[in-house]
Formats: structure tokens, C-alpha cells, sequence
């Protein structure tokens, strides 16, 4: 079964700039509130079937930490923060030692990974404001640890022409030394990609 | 054999075979069989309504998947007055002050298969519903048992 559907290559190029922009920023960020370097991927921007969504993280129940933002403004979208739960685990261990580690987390690291997912989303739709003059709000963030793709499927619920597949636009963050990794993924509400396409000057969508 | 069912999907299988779904959130894993005759089937529904009366994703909607997977049990030999149905899934994954939609579609995903359920006279005879967390089902087709694992809660069978 295919897993992802052919996209225009001038359309992607245009969405990768754009994720490469809030990504850019949203990692200075991260590097910032974990005080160690980071690096980061060049986005990918596909149109992948919900089921293929979740292999970057390492399959549909690889146990991950997110932060769930809903994006509202001139485009409306979802935006999730996600690591997976080991790297949460040790980012915790090292910045709020009075956090527990069970789950389901205790009030302390839900905050810590609620600020983190806040600080994130906010530079990454901050930046996409500067370059792209379009309104772009965060909702508070909200956060969960389970199954990746019980997670992600927020952001696949809107009633889309693509039946069964999703424009995501996803960049990998690592943080060689401490074996640390966060994931930003923003899934455009079906349609209003157009939005941001043409903030760019680029016409047409999917 | 396990055989696996997708987001948006759903399949049928007999005897020793397994169907399994992963990563429940919102969606709910809706499982019918027929215990005498062995057979079953399971979807992975994610929205409670479809937008059109003959979506091209049965599957993906509670309204279309539920008469379908009845109606392909049927064809292959089941009886309708013997189906059962067990449900899982339909949790709230974040907990969200603000009444958006999209974060009580588990509850309503719920909520439109009992109903769909009720009208095609199908007894529901087990669920595990709600709650915050992911699930992941695996159907067994001899016994028409469900068994759910989750990250916080382990396993357990229904």
C-alpha cells in the first residue's frame, strides 16, 4: 500500500521553507531551556496515510511525551511537540529533579513539559508571523504521555479531501550530547496550506 | 495470523486469526463477531458522522463502518441475530479547558456507536471506554475476546 501521495515539488519546497523557519526557531528555543547545543533536520513536508504518520517516532505505540497546540488566526492547523519518553524522562530528571517519573506524570513535570511545548510552539508560529505577516495564535498547550499515534491522531480529525492521508510537516531536534530529541510537527488544517502558499506568493495547494 | 487494521479501516478474519489496531486515541475500535461461527471483524473509526451518505472512507465514519462491517460478516457466513459487538477507544487525549470540537470526538465517537449499534439491533456486550489514554486492541476471532493494552494501564481482556 502506498504510503505517501506525489506532491509538487514547488509547493513542498515552499511549505519546507517555512517549516525550516519555525523549526529554526523553535530549536534555538528548546537549545535555550535545555542549555545544551542542538541540531537540527532539514523538515519534511508529505503527504503521508495516517497509519505512516508515526514512524518517525518509532511506530504507532512508541511511548512519547507531547505538547498539543491548536493554531488558530489567518491558518488554523495543530502543532504537537513530542519526545519521546526516554529523552522526556532524562530532560526532566535533569531540569526538576522533584518531578517524578511514574506515570501518569505529577503536576511538576506536566508543567515543565507544558512550558516547553509553549516556549516551542510560540517561537515557531512567532517566526512564521515575521516572515509571513499572517495571524498566528497558539492555544494553551496541552500535554499527554501515551501511544504516538493515539496522540497524533488530533491532529488528523478535520474532514479532509485526502480521506486517509495528512500534509504534515515534521523537523527532528537532537541534542548530541545528552542523547536528547524532540520532534515538531504541524499538520495545516485541510486547505488553508493555500494560506500559507500564498503568503509566499506561491498560488495553488494540494 | 495477526492481521492488522489501519486508521480508517476495517477487516474481517475467521478462526485462529487475530485482528489488531493500534494506538486508539479518539478513535474507537469497534469489534463484532459471531461466536458460533467463528468469524469477526474489527475497524478503526475516527470521526462519528460522515459528511456524505456514501463517503469514499466507510470506514473512517461510525454511521458507515458499523452497517458495512455487519453487512461483510453476513456475506461471509455469519448470522445476524448472533453478532455481538465489544468497543474500545474513544478516549479525551487532552484534557482542554476551552470547547473545541475535535476534543470530545472520543465521547461522541462513543456515543454514535452505541447508537449505530442500537438501530442494527446488535447487543453491546462489553467496552472499555474513555478515560485518557491511548489503547490498542487485538480481536481474537474464535472467541470474539478483546484484548486492550495501554501505556498506563497494561493489559487487560474484555
Amino acid at each position: 500500500m502506498t504510503q505517501r501521495l506525489h506532491m509538487e515539488e514547488r509547493i513542498a519546497d515552499a511549505l519546507r521553507e517555512l517549516g525550516n523557519i519555525g523549526a529554526g526557531h523553535a530549536a534555538a528555543a528548546f537549545s535555550e531551556f535545555v542549555g545544551e547545543p542542538v541540531t537540527m533536520r532539514v523538515p519534511l513536508v508529505e503527504l503521508v496515510s495516517f497509519d505512516a504518520v508515526t514512524e518517525a517516532l518509532g511506530g504507532p505505540e512508541a511511548p512519547v511525551a507531547a505538547a498539543y497546540v491548536r493554531v488558530s488566526g489567518d491558518m488554523t492547523g495543530h502543532l504537537f511537540v513530542i519526545q519521546p519518553l526516554s529523552a522526556a524522562r532524562r530532560l526532566l530528571s535533569s531540569l526538576a529533579p522533584a518531578a517524578g517519573d511514574e506515570l501518569p506524570l505529577d503536576a511538576v513535570a506536566e508543567s515543565v513539559l507544558e512550558e516547553l511545548g509553549n516556549i516551542m510552539a510560540a517561537h515557531f508560529l512567532s517566526s512564521l508571523t515575521d516572515f509571513t505577516q499572517l495571524a498566528l495564535r497558539p492555544s494553551v498547550p496541552s500535554v499527554a504521555v501515551d501511544m504516538a499515534q493515539a496522540i497524533l491522531t488530533m491532529g488528523m480529525l478535520e474532514e479532509n479531501p485526502l480521506g486517509d492521508f495528512a500534509l504534515v510537516i515534521h523537523t527532528a531536534i537532537n541534542v548530541p550530547e545528552e542523547q536528547g530529541r524532540a520532534h515538531v510537527f504541524l499538520f495545516p488544517s485541510p486547505g488553508t496550506e493555500r494560506v500559507l502558499l500564498r503568503s509566499l506568493g506561491v498560488e495553488g495547494g494540494l | 495470523m495477526i492481521h492488522l487494521v489501519g486508521m480508517a479501516d476495517l477487516k474481517i478474519a475467521t478462526e485462529e486469526n487475530e485482528l489488531r489496531t493500534f494506538g486508539l486515541g479518539s478513535c474507537v475500535g469497534l469489534a463484532l463477531y459471531d461466536e458460533r461461527a467463528h468469524i469477526a471483524g474489527l475497524a478503526h473509526i475516527m470521526l462519528p458522522t460522515s459528511p456524505s451518505a456514501a463517503p469514499p472512507h466507510v470506514a473512517k465514519y461510525v454511521n458507515t463502518a458499523v452497517p458495512r462491517l455487519a453487512s461483510l460478516l453476513i456475506e461471509q457466513g455469519a448470522t445476524k441475530r448472533r453478532l455481538c459487538a465489544k468497543l474500545a477507544g474513544g478516549a479525551q487525549m487532552f484534557a482542554m479547558a476551552s470547547g473545541i470540537d475535535l476534543i470530545r470526538v472520543g465521547p461522541r465517537n462513543v456515543e454514535a456507536a452505541q447508537e449505530a449499534l442500537r438501530s442494527l439491533g446488535i447487543p453491546l456486550v462489553a467496552a472499555d471506554v474513555g478515560g485518557r489514554y491511548g489503547r490498542t486492541v487485538t480481536l481474537e476471532c474464535l472467541t470474539g475476546k478483546l484484548w486492550i493494552r495501554s501505556v498506563q494501564c497494561g493489559e487487560r481482556c474484555i
